[in-house]
């Protein structure tokens, strides 16, 4: 059963169409890896998903009911979670400030609440635990590695019971081994019956872990199929456009 | 066994150190330090400094920079700037002085000149937060509107009677009801408390250092980007509107050109007190230390007989001395 679906979604930035008539669906405990080349336009699709951008034209459901968002804030409250590409981290803070931004944990009653900062802290912790980072919740975000930064964005996916998570070039700046503990997650998340869909540019990552492959090229969905039966070279020809659709 | 303790040991003494470096490499700190010992120094190097009235007038004298100080932390946290302060400040106290003495109330007065604040800073932050004009453009404007607006008001001339009230303001901002103390230090210090608090207990001030950290960021993870903006430079005008009503009150007459170039002295107190014109650093603590080293300068070298030519220079030399600190303790930073 489809637990999200879109149909003839398009996005457009005054002239430029970065989404064009794309539809597609995904169950829930799947995984789909999202190609494309650079301003293909996956960003910009998944963004829309997760409440950042809202679509030009096209309707997206979500459990069988129509999903009309205006904030992130909404979409997290749907069971959506997005890792941003570019990470989406404010250096100034701490790497728990950052887990929790948009959603911080308060103490208090009525219209004077406090930051939990103990509470924050310790959740972070056992977040980072889980994902095997060495990540400490107090330091700033800007002292921190490229591994410990992106453990901190992944770490934001966690805060709730997710239905969906979308990862957008989650393992670009990552070791071989970190690379190994995201693809753990995601098959983990995909056990726990959750819909991942993965963006990346690393051909044997998508294969290692997806399910299935949606290739966009110029805004336009040109592949949707079965990792079992498609191949890097058919999905580098669909990427690069020698293979004109499939 | 050992090793889980050592290791453990070894924690908590970084963490110590770590906590004590922090303190160390705090700009407020230091400049705090400069504060003490200029004190300690003027105290022992002259005998007019550390008498009853000398101090008194030095904790007023602070205030109102601080104050204002504390609202534009808030601004350059977030990575903007309010240049309009010293001309909003004129337009409040003028808006207060023109009421009164038309016959109204201190309430009405007060109100009326907190809702002009308010209603500027509202201004600046839908232009600059929905339209996206930059705030150096935005203010830079207001600096000139509002005391162009403050000379239409009255007429350009001098306002100091101020109705039925008038004996009332004038004892709100140049009394000292309690201990001694002026009361506008104490309407500071009650301001850098309800500044600190917001800033590091509340959401509202955690979104605050997000927007100055990386704006775009805050935006993606559902941040309020824009009201928050917004709500910045209503409590920077605000800041500047009371401290207006409180120097109306202390100096008894309000002229048009009251708060000019208050403004630079605002926000070096800000920077000295290390907030980053860059965003996403800054303290109340910080604006009140700040603008506390402004005013022991400014005192201390009409107390040594230094010419009051002076006292740019050295105002602009502490501000250079403190960022440089800062860009030092980056370079120390960088290299570990
Ligand atoms: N906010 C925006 N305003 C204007 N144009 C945009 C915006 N976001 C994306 N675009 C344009 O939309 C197109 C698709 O961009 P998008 O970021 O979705 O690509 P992408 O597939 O994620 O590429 P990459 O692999 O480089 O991340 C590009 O042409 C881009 O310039
Ligand atoms: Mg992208």
């Amino acid at each position: 059963m489809a637990i999200l679906e879109l149909t003839n979604i398009s996005k457009h930035f005054g002239a430029i169409q970065a989404v064009n008539d794309i539809s597609l669906s995904l169950a829930a405990g799947e995984v789909v890896g999202l190609m494309g080349d650079n301003g293909a336009g996956k960003s910009t699709l998944v963004k829309m998903i997760a409440g950042n951008y809202r679509p030009s034209h096209g309707t997206m459901r979500m459990e069988d009911r129509e999903l009309v968002m205006h904030k992130p804030v909404e979409a997290r409250q749907h069971g959506i979670e997005i890792v941003h590409q570019d990470l989406a981290l404010c250096n100034n803070l701490t790497a728990a400030a950052n887990v929790f931004l948009g959603r911080e944990l308060r103490l208090g009653l009525g219209p004077l609440k406090i930051l939990d900062y103990a509470g924050m802290y310790k959740r972070a912790g056992q977040i980072f635990a889980e994902l095997k980072s060495e990540t400490r919740p107090r330091d700033l975000v800007k002292q921190m590695s490229g591994g410990q930064r992106q453990a901190v964005a992944i770490a934001r996916t966690r805060l709730s019971n997710a239905k969906i998570v979308l990862m957008d070039e989650p393992t670009a700046a990552i070791s071989v081994r970190q690379v190994a503990e995201v693809l753990n997650l995601i098959r983990l998340l995909r056990d726990q019956g959750i819909a991942v869909v993965l963006i990346s540019h690393r051909m044997p990552d998508v294969f290692a872990v997806a399910d299935r492959i949606i290739v966009l090229r110029r805004g336009r969905k040109v592949a949707d199929k079965k990792i079992a039966k498609t191949s890097p070279e058919e999905v580098t020809g669909l990427i690069t456009g020698a293979i004109e659709q499939v | 066994m050992s090793t889980t303790a050592n290791t453990m040991a070894k924690t908590i003494e970084q963490k110590q150190q770590s906590w004590l470096s922090e303190k160390l490499n705090s700009q407020t700190f230091w400049v705090f330090i400069a504060v003490v010992f200029a004190c300690l120094f003027l105290t022992f190097a002259t005998d007019s400094f550390a008498t009853t009235k000398n101090l008194y007038n030095i904790t007023r004298n602070v205030t109102f920079v601080a104050i204002i100080a504390l609202g534009m932390t808030l601004v350059i946290i977030t990575g903007g700037i309010d240049l309009s302060v010293g001309s909003v400040l004129c337009l409040c106290s003028m808006v207060l002085g023109v009421t009164m003495h038309a016959g109204y109330g201190i309430e009405v007065g007060i109100a009326a000149a907190i809702a002009t604040s308010l209603i500027v800073g509202a201004f600046h932050g839908v232009l600059i937060a929905y339209i996206g004009m930059p705030s150096f453009v935005v203010t830079l404007g207001t600096l000139s509107v509002a005391r162009s607006l403050a000379m239409v008001a009255s007429g350009n001339t001098v306002v100091f009677e101020f109705g039925p009230d008038h004996d009332l303001l004038l004892a709100l901002g140049g009394g000292a009801w309690f201990f001694g103390i002026a009361n506008p230090v104490l309407y500071m210090i009650v301001l850098a408390l309800i500044t600190g608090f917001v800033l590091r207990w509340t959401r509202f001030g955690r979104y605050v250092y997000a927007i100055g950290g990386n704006e775009h960021a805050a935006r993606l993870t559902g941040v309020p980007v824009r009201p928050i903006k917004v709500a910045v430079y209503m409590i920077s005008s605000l800041s500047a509107g009371i401290a207006g009503i409180i120097q109306t009150g202390w100096l008894g007459a309000i002229t048009t050109n009251i708060g000019a170039g208050l403004e630079l002295q605002v926000i070096a107190a800000a920077v000295i007190g290390g907030a980053a014109l860059a965003g996403g650093v800054g303290t109340a603590t910080g604006a009140i230390i700040g603008a506390a080293l402004i005013e022991v300068i400014r005192n201390s070298l009409g107390l040594l007989g230094i010419n009051a030519f002076w006292q740019g220079c050295f105002i602009g030399g502490a501000i250079l001395l403190a960022v440089l600190f800062d860009r030092v303790r980056n370079f120390r930073q960088n290299d570990e």
